[in-house]
């Protein structure tokens, strides 16, 4: 109180000397970094249908087209799992398939992938066994697969949630000097999360190896892009960090993997993060439980699947004369031996424990859960014998 | 209850125009659980709004409209997706009355769907109440009937206090005689009923396990046991007297809920229960609880929520002596 009496005081004697005062002119403003080479361009990068697919080669576009075709076949089948109640809920990916795939395609071995919960094709892609991917959303286990075996952490339900943790991983990594990547996959609704936002700054400042891939296929269950954000574009949401924003044609698998490819190398090479949107579109409803009719209209479904990505990717397949019938029907025929197996091993019931529930939850089991573990046995033992 | 749910908040928002809605999903597709449905199309997007993806802005947008004079009642999509905004929850909603001496109260409401039983997968099972219930502040209510449904969350709005209000995500599609078109009158926040009448013991519960407990009752009278089944619907603030006197008449008592034993809700309870009643039990204060584990996968869930045999275990386990 005292001191604060004093300081007014001071500021108002002596009386008349205010019009002397001139304050010191602050320090001119100077922009820390020229945002221009950080922004994105305002067409996203397509390879498919222009010159430039020229330089692309041959062996990756046809592996592309491989892992389109059994993609789209994983898509399919897990769909029909889901009808024959062998599935609890299934978040398809048919229509973006290319972004799952190229950028998971783009990844070194020694490189993390952290997906979120509709990234089971990147998980796939990268190595995960496709029976494994479908156990969290089986129901029989949380994940269930050991992170360290393809270097994929736990596919991550909670939105945004993993983007953090991608950015410690990758700054670890750094610190013991190894040159790994971590490639961290969004939504575009979970752009909208304070978590995203954390994430992104953290990499920028740490300058962390991390590249941000942003698959915006226009809706987050039922709300569409422009109830999400007021920016020109989720890739702009990279300048202000002080990192550059990518856009590409999230359908068109070669440019998805160029603009990866070069993400995680400027990564790998001490430049720092990168956020990549990918533009595509959610063909099926949110998951099998949702009815899409009520936020979206039919035509505009339509009109993406002219653009599908495996037709863009065949088209150029063909006309270079790389694919042929045979060549169609050896991924047609690749895709369909993937899906019997998964069909045949999904149909088979998953032998549980119950005991199990108290197997993972500490390292040592408390008193408390072997008490617990005790009763349920007891239970256990007891509808075993009626 | 889910259309129950609906008109409450249909009825509050013709009453009051400061009455608002707001969440993920809530307008145009009516909801994950179509418990907003028709409110967007019937009062418009700024009185019903779909917001961006972001439950801790959700929240702290809804203490800003709060500030101003609104009555926001927000909708957290699952259980588990609420933690986001546990910041706003507990550093403000929670606490604004308090840091200004009274003069900017939070009229909010949270609807938290919660709970199992659903077979959904990870994050989208938990019980949360026992962290709702330790943040002073906050009143903590949650439906076990359809006609409560409705009454609980007109009380909730109209409150001057935030509400975090829990909806048993597994009744969602239970039915009763209840008419849209005759909304019961609204009880006030605070108050347990009895749902049925007993002698031989209590059992104390609340939300998706009340109808699990009144099938126990049922069951355990063929064995001759007669059990009293207290519904709590409030948490907080918890209705001592009404608890109380229902323990003092059985002189015994079970806690029965489906969140974790250890720290749950349950060792409130049963520490109140001993302390008013302790001279009238005729046995310890029981409680039957989900284990003290990470929520299961679906197919391990039946394991882990209290059904009705493990509520009959515990009843014998207060030394009944039968027939008596
Ligand atoms: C923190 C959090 N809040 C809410 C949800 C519920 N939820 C699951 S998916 C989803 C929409 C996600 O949209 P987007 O990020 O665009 O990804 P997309 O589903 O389109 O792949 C919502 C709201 C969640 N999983 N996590």
């Amino acid at each position: 109180m005292d001191s604060l009496q004093q300081r007014s005081s001071t500021v108002q004697e002596p009386p008349g000397a205010i019009s002397d005062y001139r304050p010191t002119p602050p320090p001119a403003w100077q922009p820390r970094t020229d945002p221009a080479p950080l922004l994105p361009d305002t067409e996203p990068l397509r390879v498919l249908g222009t010159d430039a697919v020229a330089d692309a080669d041959p062996a990756l576009l046809l592996r592309l087209y491989a892992e389109l075709i059994r993609g789209r076949r994983y898509n399919t089948q897990a769909t029909a799992l889901t009808k024959q109640g062998r599935l609890a809920v299934y978040p398809s990916t048919t229509g973006q398939e290319a972004g799952e795939i190229a950028a998971a395609l783009a990844l070194e071995e020694r490189d993390w992938l952290f997906p979120s919960y509709r990234d089971t094709l990147a998980a796939v892609a990268r190595g995960l066994d496709p029976v494994q991917a479908l156990t969290l959303l089986r129901g029989d286990w949380h994940t269930g697969y050991d992170p360290h075996e393809h270097r994929i952490a736990p596919l991550c339900t909670p939105l945004a949630t993993q983007l953090p943790h991608a950015v410690g991983l990758a700054h670890a990594a750094r610190l013991k000097g190894d040159d790994v990547v971590a490639l961290a996959m969004v939504g575009d609704g979970g752009t909208s999360e304070g978590d995203f936002h954390e994430a992104l700054n953290f990499a920028a400042v740490w300058q962390a190896p991390v590249v941000f891939f942003v698959q915006n296929n226009g809706f987050a269950i039922s709300v569409p892009l422009a109830k999400q954000t007021a920016a020109p574009s989720l890739a702009h949401k990279a300048v202000g960090y002080g990192m550059p924003g990518r856009l590409v044609d999230g359908n068109d698998a070669v440019a998805v993997h160029q603009v990866l490819t070069e993400a995680v190398a400027r990564a790998r090479r001490g430049g720092g993060p990168t956020l990549v949107e990918a533009i595509t579109y959610r063909i099926d409803a949110h998951t099998n439980a949702d009815d899409a009719t009520r936020y979206r209209a039919a035509g505009e479904v339509e009109t993406w699947r002219a653009h599908d990505p495996i037709l863009i990717l065949e088209r150029e397949l063909t006309e270079r004369g790389l694919l042929d019938e045979d060549g169609k029907r050896a991924a047609a025929e690749a895709a369909e031996t993937m899906a019997a197996d998964l069909r045949e091993r999904m149909n088979a019931d998953p032998v549980l424990d119950p005991m199990d529930l108290f197997s993972h939850v500490y390292a040592e089991q408390t008193t408390q859960l072997r008490e617990q573990a005790a009763q349920l046995r007891a239970e256990l033992e007891a509808e075993g014998e009626a | 209850m889910a259309q129950a749910l609906q008109r409450a908040m249909r009825d509050a928002m013709a009453e009051d125009p400061t009455v608002h809605v707001m969440g993920e999903d809530v307008g145009t597709l009516g909801g994950v659980f179509r418990v907003t449905d028709g409110l967007a199309k019937e009062f418009g997007e700024d009185r019903c709004t779909d917001t961006p993806l972001a439950e801790a802005g959700i929240l702290g947008a809804a203490v800003g409209m709060a500030m101003y004079g609104l009555r926001p009642v927000v909708e957290m999509q699952f259980d588990a997706f609420a933690y986001p905004a546990f910041e706003q929850l507990i550093s403000h909603v929670a606490k604004m009355r308090n840091r200004t001496r009274g003069a900017m109260p939070m009229p909010i409401v949270i609807r938290v769907p919660y709970g199992g039983g659903i077979g959904g997968v990870e994050h989208h099972s938990d019980s949360s109440e026992a962290y709702y219930m330790a943040t002073p502040g906050l009143h903590v209510v949650t439906p076990a009937t359809v006609e409560d449904a409705y009454g609980l969350l007109r009380a909730a709005i109209a409150s001057d206090d935030p509400v975090v209000f829990l909806e048993p995500k597994r009744l969602y599609w239970s039915k009763s005689d209840w008419s849209p078109e005759a909304p019961a009158p609204v009880e006030p926040i605070g108050k347990a009923v009895v749902r049925r009448r007993g002698t031989g013991a209590t059992l104390i519960t609340y939300g998706p396990s009340v109808p699990v407990c009144l099938e126990a009752a049922e069951a355990a009278q063929a064995e001759g046991w007669d059990l009293e089944v207290v519904d709590l619907r409030s948490l907080v603030p918890f209705d001592d007297e009404t608890v109380s006197a229902s323990v003092r008449r059985t002189g015994r008592a079970v806690v029965v809920h489906e969140s974790t034993g250890f720290g749950g809700p349950g060792a409130e309870i049963a520490a109140r229960v001993t302390e008013r009643c302790f001279h009238h039990l005729e046995a310890p204060v029981l409680r039957v609880a989900g284990f003290d584990i990470p929520y299961p996968p679906p197919m391990l869930e039946r394991h882990h929520l209290p059904g009705v045999d493990r509520v009959l275990d515990a009843v014998a386990r207060l030394q009944w002596e039968a027939g008596s």
